[in-house]
């Protein structure tokens, strides 16, 4: 029996509604849903190709009648193509990095920012947060769902936030102490990284007031969560979620931190293989697939997240009876999540084409030597355009490197590389060399 | 009077120097003079060979990355203030440098022979020749290497 790293109260009765009582609820919200987005002319044509109706859906695994939403679907979609309510009703609109520069927009009714926040407050209070806490949010603030998401969630528990925002770390380092905030938010590798300009400026671990962290945004480990903690001296939660079926308070972990405890009574959650689209057998990875089941601005319909991850039945000691998810092992597609920031290989691919004289070769070579990532861009430069001048090749370099930031938002190193250099294999080229997931680089 | 020059993409990564090098070697190719010019992220080798043209197709093959410009080769008294008397006649001509470097082959005790990239080489040839400056064209520069 493992057990709790802390003692924390349930924030709301729903979490621990038992099996059968979930699954009827879960079934009536079902059909609710696939109601709602009848309305919705994307879904009236999906939901007519697959046979589907609202009234054929009676019990929770009826979902599997049910046609699968993609990114591609919603990027089709854009700006706001989904919307299954008037656009007077909105409340706020939230976005996600696209593949081609434009974000994929996601929008929400007032009633659906009060699930949103309460689903956050849920996982924090279950992490340990407190109405007397003092919060400090190092996730940005804008169109990405992470700082506000979790600002009125900590509002929701009724502690008090100090939205910090990204950058200045030594700034953050500063407000962290002066202001005495217990808890942190952000993402795990940026909470690595206030961890070592805290110590470059001669903080040890527990000299900070922070006592706990509650992280997510990412993908990241077990030996990471230990050096979070060793280095800041605080019990560290890892939660999830996406823009495209809420933002974080999807899942989040409980005390005994043996998975993220799914919000059942909001999502339904499948576990698919991502080729046959099969489900898998509980404790196998695959491709986790959410349906929300109370979203009103935006209802999505077995949204393939391409996150894998493994599914957890097993009770759990702490009460709740959500099933939990494992922490996200990869992807099923080759997106990257580079500082916080999804990149997609074709957005280098669309940077390079805006600029004249490389060839659309390239690799993209992530690792994260100390706390953050980084990213090297190798491009394979075109024979007939190099001319024997520093110059030109100093101009090719700059301006890729600016291309790329426009596209993707994050700055990469560049790297020309002569011709025919990268390795090509038959069929699909190798874009993408990933060392983090190999090791400690 | 212009000189052929071979302009070598190289990355800036162990080995990139000596494959070149060694193309060149194993097709008995001589190196006549050179020069590297760098940044963190690329260098450029430029390289006077004899057989420039033989020199271009084999490197090709290699898979390097080459360009062929053209320098005008210029013979510098070997004495205090020789170079900026002949930087003088540039000016006074109006010839703009993009780089240069001293040339390996030269007569020693005379002057130093150094490499000129220029922006309109047939025109700055005309231009220098006028002015004084001593042109050194292939046959003799190779003939002293």
């Amino acid at each position: 029996m493992p057990t709790p790293v802390l003692e924390s109260p349930i924030h709301d009765p729903a979490e621990t509604l038992p099996v059968p009582e979930r699954r009827a609820l879960q079934a009536h919200r079902l059909q609710e849903t696939v109601r709602r987005a009848s309305a919705v002319p994307f879904y009236r044509d999906a939901l007519g190709r697959a046979g589907a109706t609202a009234e054929a859906v009676r019990s929770v695994d009826d979902v599997r009648r049910l046609p699968f939403t993609t990114k591609d679907d919603l990027r089709e979609e854009y700006p706001l193509g989904l919307l299954a309510v008037p656009r007077g009703e909105l409340a706020r609109v939230h976005g996600s990095s696209g593949t081609t520069g434009k974000p994929t927009f996601v929008a929400y009714t007032r009633r659906d920012l009060e699930t949103w926040s309460g689903l956050v407050a849920r996982f924090l209070v279950a992490g340990g947060l407190r109405p007397d806490h003092l919060v400090h949010v190092a996730f940005g603030y804008g169109l990405f769902t992470g700082g506000f998401g979790l600002h009125y969630g900590i509002e929701r528990v009724g502690a008090a936030v100090v939205p910090a925002a990204g950058g200045n770390t030594p700034r953050q380092v500063m407000l962290i102490r002066d202001l005495g905030a217990e808890v942190l938010v952000c993402t795990p590798s940026y909470a690595l990284h206030i961890a070592e300009v805290a110590a470059a400026e001669g903080f040890r671990p527990g000299d900070l007031p922070l006592r706990l962290g509650h992280f997510g945004g990412e993908p990241w480990t077990e030996e990471m969560r230990a050096a979070i903690e060793d280095a800041l001296g605080i019990r560290a939660f890892n939660n999830y979620g996406l823009s495209e079926v809420i933002g974080p308070g999807v899942s989040g972990e409980c005390p005994y931190r043996t998975g993220m405890h799914v919000q059942e009574d909001h999502f339904l959650v499948e576990c698919v293989d991502p080729d046959t689209l099969a489900h898998v057998p509980d404790g196998e990875v695959g491709e986790l697939v959410f349906t929300t089941l109370t979203k009103e601005a935006m209802p999505v319909l077995r949204y393939r997240t391409r996150d894998l991850a493994a599914l957890d039945r097993s009770p759990c000691p702490c009460g709740r009876t959500g099933v939990r998810m494992s922490r996200v092992v990869g992807r099923s597609d080759d997106m990257l999540i580079i500082r916080g920031v999804n990149v997609f290989p074709s957005q280098i691919e669309e940077a390079l084409l805006r600029v004249e004289g490389t060839a659309p070769h390239y690799l993209i070579e992530v690792s994260r030597p100390g706390s953050l990532d980084e990213a090297v861009v190798k491009v394979e430069m075109r024979p007939s355009d190099f001319r024997d001048e520093m110059r030109q090749l100093q101009e090719l370099h700059d301006r890729i490197d600016r291309e790329i930031h426009a596209v993707t938002g994050v700055r990469m190193a560049v790297e020309l590389v002569a011709p025919n250099t990268l390795e090509r294999s038959a069929g699909k080229a190798k874009r993408v060399l990933d060392h983090r997931r190999t090791g400690r680089s | 009077m212009k000189i052929r020059q071979l302009s070598l993409f190289l990355e800036n990564r162990p080995g990139q120097l000596r494959f070149p090098c060694k193309v060149l070697g194993d097709a008995g190719i001589d190196i006549v003079t050179m020069s590297l010019a760098d940044t963190a992220q690329f260098g450029i080798l430029r390289l006077v060979v004899k057989e420039w043209e033989r020199a271009k197709a084999v490197l090709d093959a290699a898979g390097v990355v080459v360009n062929v410009t053209e320098v005008l080769a210029v013979d510098v008294p070997d004495r205090p203030g020789g170079l900026a008397a002949v930087l003088d006649a540039f000016e006074q001509a109006g010839v703009g440098v993009e780089y240069m470097y001293a040339s390996a082959a030269r007569e020693r005790g005379l002057h130093a022979t150094l490499l000129f990239r220029l922006e309109d080489p047939d025109r700055a040839a005309k231009l220098l020749e006028a002015a004084g400056v001593k042109l050194v064209g292939p046959d003799e520069l190779f003939a002293r290497s």
